[in-house]
Parts: C-alpha cells; structure tokens; sequence
C-alpha cells in the first residue's frame, strides 16, 4: 500500500510539474474554446434562434444563452475528460522513454501496484482538472443562463467522473504498447484532433451522414457525451416546455444536439447510457487488469 | 570470502542473435569485480537478467543465496544500481525524487529522512534537497544516482559505466565514496566500465566478447598472461637501444622497451648494466589487454 501510494504521489506530482505535459492536455479544450468563441456560438445561436422562431415562438436571449451555454458546457467536458486522461497517462511511456521505469521495477514493487499506480494518478489528475474545468463551466453558464436544478449539477458530476474512468481505462491500454515519444506524439495528436469529432463535441453526431452515424453509435464515448449534454441542457428544454414551445420543436433540437441518440433507429435511453458507459468502464479495466498479467507472466 | 553472486550457464538469445553463451561466474563478498566488453558484448543482457529485468532462455543465478527463479523480490533487496544514464525524474526535486524511491522498498517516515540525511552526508548533497533535477550539474545528478541506489542498504551495487562523461574530480569523488562503502559496509561493486584505469583497480576482472568469456583473473593475472612489461629508459642513446635487440619506441627523449614479461626485463638489464643507469619497469596495462583478448579496443567516455 506504502508503495501504491508513493507511486501515486510521484505520478500526479509529475504530471502537475511536467508543463508539457499538462498544457498538452488543455489544447483540445483550448481549440474547443476557440472554435465557439469564433464562430461556433453564434452558429448555434442562429441556428436555435431561427428553428425556434420558425415555429412562431418568441425567444428570450437568456433560454438562448442556457442552451449554447450547455452545449458548450458538454462538449468541452466531453473531450476534457478523455485528452487530459490520455496526456495524464503518457507518463507511462516517457517512463518507458526515460528509463525510470527501469528504475522503478529494478525494486521489489510488482508490475500489478505500478499498473495501479499509473491509473489511480491518471484519474486523481484528470479529475482534478475535469472537475475545475467543471466549475468554470458552470460559472459560464449561470453568467448566460442559468436553468439547472441540483440534480442537473450532481449528474453532470456524475457524468464527468465515469468520462474520467472511461478515458483513463481507454488511454491505459493504448497507452500500455507504446514505447516510444514518436508513439506518445502520435497518439495524443491522433486523440487531441479526433476525439472531439468522433464524441460529437465539435459537431454534433447528427450533423454527420447516415453511415457514420451507425459507427459512431458503437462508440462508448459518445453516449458520455450525450449525458453531458441531456443533464447541461435539461433545464433549458423544461423552461421551452413551460414556455409552451411545441414539443415537436423541442425533440428537434434534442435531436440535433444529440441529446437524443439513436443505435439504429432505437432510441437510446439515458439509463441504458450509463449502463453502456459503465459497462465499458469494466471492460476496459478487466482488460488493461489482464493486459498486465500477461504482461507480468511474459517478463517472468 | 564467500559468492555473493554465482551465474551458472546463463544463455540468452534475441531472435537469432545470441547475447549470452553459456557464460559461468562467481563474485566474491566485498569485491570490487569489474564486468568488461565492448558494446553488444552482453554485459547489459546480463546484468538484466541479474536484476529481474529481462527473462533468461537457461542458465542459473543465485544472489546472496537467493535463487533468481525462486524469489526474485530478495534478490532486487539486495542489488542497488546505477544506471549508465541518469534515471531520475528531472521535474521533481532531490528529495521527491529520493522519497518516491525509498517508498518502494518500504522506506517512509522517520526511516526515510535518517537515511537520506546519512546519504546526504556521505554524498555531499545536503544543500541540493530542494533543487529540480533537471537544474543539477551531470556530477551532482551522478551523486544522486548513487544515492538511489543505495537507500536501501543494497549488498550489491552495480555500477553500469558510471563514470562515464563525468570530469576527473567527480570521478575521483565517486571513487572515493564507493571505496569508502566498501571499506565501511563491505559492499560487492559490479562494475561495467569504459575506462580502463578504474577496471585495473578490481579485485576481479572478467572479459566478454560475443556473449562469452574471453579473459578472466585479476588484473596483475591478466596483465601477466596478455601483456608484456614495458622498461622506459633515460638518458640512453638510439645506439645503445638498439644493442638490446628488443622491440622499442622511442617517446621524446625516452626509450620505451617492450619485454615478454618481468625475469626477462631482469635478464636484459642484468646483461647490459651500463644502459640501465635510469629507468622503470612497468605492466603493461589494461587496455593492453583488452586488446589482445577482444582484438577490439575498448572506446567510450569522454
């Protein structure tokens, strides 16, 4: 445990004092930020503006502010969770780059506690910069429009803290047979320019064609992403029902903020996401558990 | 003096290419025991398979009585090493780096800041706890290494050319630290090294070459069985030098002779006593040698 412990330590502090590394992980939420304060936001704006007018309903700037606000909100915390995971694992390799894993496994400690240790450091870290990302998030909504309960926040909690364990069991596979900085590189420019497309944070899924649409429904992240938004803009469409807005205009937008996801037509239900996110969680870590078995075996 | 490391038929093959051949060694409690060969000769293959870093295809290791196979963890107990590159983490501090280490041999709290205060004396280090590692000087980054290896206690310390790109003061300090443990701890010191003058201090030298041992002994063993001696003369004329028949080399304004070994050096001066008015006779050295066995000089360093 003493062990665990003080490779937990060493591997957050690493990661915080590696200003490379930590300003590698905020690029895509940085891009992200870019791209809605140059174009993306009055995109969006227009775009619910218009559809909503279209209907013949009036809209107050504060419900339109509520609902890119949200958006944005989602897709940041959508591709924060999983880039900043992935930087925040590199460590794995640049140990492998620099010899100190050599360093580390030349003492007594298994393979399984240093393992361990990478993906408990990789979580505290990456939650530690989710959940600030979080908070900032939702100081920029309550600036814009604010119509989220209690509930709303704690799920959006929720959401962001199984997107971290998602991200970080996915980057510790990947990350587990990369050995080299060409790899590290590589890797994080494939996830930083990627992800945020492939979860629908830099445009939403059904924007995209039929085809891609069914392969992207067989990625997990992006139904973590979809609870973001559901939960970030969930006030906002309960406050255009009580407006009376027609609930036909509201699914369309729900629809086309991918609040409401579709695996070949059935729609997907925001339980059976977490039970999709939560299932891949478990996957992924019986998997990266195994990986290090074998592993462990294969070195023996 | 008793094995504190036998190797028994270690083989190790990548692929085709076979890095240790059925290489068979001993080395004794308290010895300094260098491990020489030219790059790619095998000594860092087996000096992994030692610390339970690679897996080996057959052969038999048992450290301080502790069967490799058997229980690796008392093995990696008992061996501290110095890597040929420093492996530290540059962005943490001395300290940080030291505690992060120790932890992983059990070494916390109270424990932990009397052995680095002990490390810190010996290695002269105390007032660079607090600076990053990547703002030390190579010297001072070497100390540090060494005191990662030795927190906790090794028996063993592997020295993986440790001197290498250091400038003669620190290498001298370094020298002086480890010879000092030995003294003090009677610690074993594996050492793999570039530079011949610090082999020729071992107690015990093994030479590989293509996985295999080519040349072991001690050094004076060695330099009996592979060199000659050599007679540096003053004063002499080229004349008088040639009169002796022997193979020379004429260096400024001394002659350098080249005799089989001491008794003929005794022979030629014995015989031609009027010539030898100033002279020494010296070994030949190390990386004469390493020359003879290997056919390859050994190059490294600065």
């Amino acid at each position: 445990m003493r062990e665990l412990c003080a490779l937990v330590k060493r591997d957050t502090k690493l990661f915080f004092k590696d200003k490379g590394m930590f300003f590698t992980s905020l690029i895509t939420p940085m891009i992200l930020l870019v791209l809605y304060a140059s174009f993306l936001s009055s995109v969006y704006e227009d775009t619910f503006r218009s559809s909503l007018e279209a209907a013949g309903a009036s809209v107050s700037d504060k419900l339109i502010g509520g609902c890119v606000g949200g958006e944005l909100a989602s897709s940041l915390l959508a591709v924060c969770c999983v880039t900043v995971a992935f930087c925040s694992n590199m460590l794995m390799v640049q140990d492998k780059v620099s010899g100190a894993r050599r360093d580390l496994t030349i003492s007594p400690v298994k393979s399984s506690t240093l393992a361990l240790g990478y993906y408990i450091s990789t979580l505290i870290s990456t939650l530690l910069v989710c959940y600030a990302a979080t908070a900032v998030c939702l100081l920029y909504v309550s600036k814009v429009g604010w119509y989220l309960t209690m509930k709303d926040v704690l799920l959006l909690w929720l959401d962001v803290f199984l997107l971290v364990m998602f991200g970080t069991a996915l980057s510790s596979i990947i990350n587990h047979f990369l050995t080299s900085q060409g790899q590290i590189s590589a890797v994080g420019t494939i996830v930083s320019a990627g992800y945020g497309f492939l979860c629908g944070a830099y445009m939403p899924i059904s924007q995209f064609s039929d085809g891609l649409q069914k392969v992207i429904s067989f990625l997990p992240g992006t139904y973590g992403t979809s609870l973001l938004r559901n939960h970030a803009l969930r006030g906002v469409f309960e406050e255009m029902s009580n407006q009376n807005f027609p609930s036909e205009v509201i699914e369309a937008i729900k629809d086309s903020v991918d609040c409401n996801l579709y695996f070949f037509g059935t729609q997907v239900s925001e339980s059976m996401m977490y039970m999709i996110l939560v299932g891949t969680v478990l996957l992924l870590l019986v998997i990266y558990v195994l990986l290090n078995m074998l592993h462990g075996t294969k070195e023996k | 003096m008793e094995n504190i490391i036998e190797i028994k038929h270690l083989n190790k093959s990548f692929g085709e290419v076979k890095a240790v051949r059925d290489l068979s060694f001993c080395v004794k409690e308290g010895e300094l025991f260098a491990f020489l060969g030219i790059n790619g000769a095998g000594k860092s293959t087996t000096i992994n398979i030692m610390c339970g870093q690679l897996s080996k295809d057959s052969g038999k290791i048992v450290i301080d009585g502790s069967d490799l196979d058997q229980n690796v963890d008392a093995v990696k107990r008992e061996l501290g090493v110095v890597f040929q590159n420093s492996v530290l983490d540059k962005a943490l501090s001395v300290r940080e780096n030291l505690e992060s280490r120790a932890a992983l041999y059990g070494i916390t709290g109270e424990a932990f800041k009397v052995r680095l205060k002990e490390l810190a004396h010996l290695l002269d280090f105390e007032d660079i706890l607090k600076r990053t590692v990547s703002k030390l000087s190579g010297g001072q980054r070497r100390r540090i290494d060494i005191a990662r290896a030795l927190l906790h206690r090794p028996k063993i310390l592997i020295l993986d050319e440790p001197t290498t790109g250091l400038d003669p003061q620190t290498r001298n300090t370094l020298w002086s630290v480890i010879s000092d443990l030995r003294k003090n701890e009677n610690m074993t010191v594996f050492l793999t090294t570039h530079y011949m003058e610090e082999a020729a201090d071992a107690d015990y030298v093994i030479i590989i070459d293509s996985g295999q041992i080519v040349a072991k002994g001690t050094p004076l063993e060695l330099k009996n069985l592979y060199t000659g001696d050599f007679i540096t003369i003053y004063g002499a004329k080229e004349e008088e030098i040639q009169m002796l028949g022997a193979k020379y080399e004429a260096i400024r304004d001394v002659y350098r002779i080249s005799v089989p070994n001491t008794a003929a050096a005794t022979q030629l001066i014995l015989r031609y006593p009027e010539i030898f008015k100033d002279y020494e006779i010296t070994k030949g050295k190390m990386d004469d040698v390493f020359l003879t066995v290997t056919g390859k000089k050994l190059t490294g360093g600065v």
